[in-house]
């Protein structure tokens, strides 16, 4: 292997990295304003309206605000730990955007294990909430923290189980021979064959991104605000960031599992992948103002009663199925 | 058995989550309720509460019906409501409470029977003070005025930089609000 090809793989990785963490950024502000937006005109009121025209300058100002606060270390806190939890619980995030097709020829990096890094990577949330929760001295943390790691725990199996499903089918765990393996038309996309299998991802995604209403760590009416209670200033802001990737990660692994993903007619594949995503990221927001939070008994009873027994079932007649027709 | 009714169960439960997107969808759809308020002003006063004012009698708008019973300050458990009136005809043997001298340093509200068993001699009203900052809007007094001359204003954008606004005369207020009308 000669330098040139090294350099060039490292100058493609560093501008692709650069560009998803731009992307990520954005994303987080505009997310933001649309779960605000959202929020607003469900309970018929108009959320965000004041800064810019329709409040469009909220999330900026708000992102202002929150850089130029104060970072305080609450007393009796491992402060090392405690900062590191939010550094933690972002820098995963680019690398798991980083094998995510968003068209044929838009990615950050080509591996042939694309979906083993997303799955893998997603893991590090998890320490980073159990990270944040144990090292701030407060109980809310660390009952949120708890909360966090099993039911993160909990809803990691169904999800693979579920995933497994569609990598079986499939034959590979690259997520562009997942892509191409669908067709372009909803109608030849992975959900129609494998539906159970999309809607145990889904429910698990949601339920690992601790969105509402899996928001248990968080849990504002008992715990104030969970894990991220005695988080400031932009300590506060990375959590928030991380989940609204993480929400954006689920989103794009779904868009290619099961949607087809960048593949559509007439439009660029590039579109088509962000217009599925941003579909199921709406859908995502729509429900957290719809749900109740669960209790932490249904949250559980859930996963362990419906959603493992599901995706082993669907697991193995899928296996069943691809054995008896040669899968891909 | 036990494990069909557990997925009907489920199947119902289902069902309802997309019931619930439905609500929240149509809602989303369904025009805002929101009043911008410096740029838009609440228009809808019919059940507002602002303080209360004294209703004008119907021969003319500057004179209140108010009999100057007293029955309003006797009842206001805020203490906020002073009536002064002229004294009352020395034979109608009449007592008002205004008269009777009540503990006004610690005041209960005791819940008489509200009009007199004779129709009240009205006597000439001199001033009605309400300290609007000390009253509850508990509503006591419009409720239990025999002559019908209490009512809640629709004031909604009442507003002052100190206790002093909030000291109203309210017989000077509707004898100024019968002269803008008038002229």
């Amino acid at each position: 292997m000669n330098m040139d090809a090294i350099s060039g793989e490292l100058i493609r990785l560093l501008v692709a990295l650069l560009a998803l963490m731009a992307f990520i950024a954005g994303n987080g502000m505009l997310l933001l304003y649309v779960e605000r937006k959202v929020a607003g005109h469900v309970q018929r009121r108009p959320g965000p309206y004041e800064v810019g025209p329709h409040g469009l300058l909220q999330a900026l100002a708000d992102a202002g605000k929150l850089v130029g606060k104060q970072l305080a270390t609450p007393a009796g806190a491992d402060a090392l730990l405690f900062w590191a939890a939010p550094l933690m619980a972002f820098m995963p995030v680019p690398l798991m955007f980083i094998a995510v097709p968003f068209g044929e020829n838009l990615w950050g990096l080509g591996t042939n294990l694309g979906l083993v890094l997303i799955l893998s990577f997603a893991g590090f949330n998890v320490l980073a909430l159990c990270l944040a929760g144990w090292a701030s001295n407060n109980k809310w943390s660390l009952l949120g923290a708890a909360r966090a790691v099993s039911q993160a725990v909990a809803y990691e199996i169904p999800l693979l189980l579920a995933v497994l499903a569609v990598a079986l089918m499939t034959g590979s765990l690259d997520l562009r021979a997942v892509v191409a393996h669908q067709g372009g038309w909803p109608w030849q996309w992975n959900v129609f064959v494998q539906p159970l299998a999309f809607f145990i991802y889904f429910v698990c995604a949601v339920a690992e991104t601790n969105r509402a209403p899996f928001d248990l760590p968080e849990a504002e009416s008992e715990l104030t605000a969970g894990v991220h209670t005695e988080y400031s200033g932009m300590g506060n802001g990375i959590i928030f960031l991380a989940e609204y990737a993480n929400m954006l990660v689920v989103s794009c692994v779904a868009t290619v599992l099961f949607l087809g993903g960048s593949q559509g007619p007439v439009l660029p594949g590039p579109w088509w992948f962000l217009a599925k995503m941003y579909a199921l990221v709406a859908l995502i927001i729509f429900m957290r103002w719809t749900y109740p939070r669960v209790r932490f008994d249904q949250l559980l009873n859930l996963n362990w009663r419906w959603l493992m027994p599901l995706a082993l079932v669907n697991l193995v007649l899928t296996a069943f199925f691809v054995k008896l027709w040669g899968g891909a | 058995m036990g494990f069909i009714t557990a997925v009907g169960g489920a199947l119902r439960d289902l069902k309802s989550m997309f019931v619930g997107l439905r609500v929240t969808g149509t809602n989303f759809f369904m025009p805002q309720e929101t009043v911008h308020y410096p740029r838009q002003e609440v228009d809808t006063l019919a059940t507002y509460r602002g303080h209360v004012e004294l209703v004008a009698s119907d021969e003319d708008p500057a004179v209140a019906r108010c009999v100057g019973c007293g029955l309003c300050a006797e009842l206001c458990p805020s203490n906020c409501i002073r009536v002064e009136a002229e004294d009352p005809p020395a034979d109608s043997g009449i007592c008002y409470p205004s008269q009777v001298g009540t503990e006004m340093l610690m005041p209960t509200p005791k819940f008489r029977v509200a009009p007199p068993s004779q129709a009240p001699v009205a006597r000439k009203l001199l001033g009605y003070h309400l300290t609007y900052h000390t009253c509850s809007l508990c509503g006591l007094c419009a409720q239990n005025c025999p002559a019908g001359s209490l009512r809640f204003s629709s004031n909604v954008y009442f507003a002052g930089p100190g206790r002093s606004t909030f000291e109203i005369d309210l017989l000077a207020r509707l004898r100024k609000q019968a002269g803008i009308k008038g002229e």
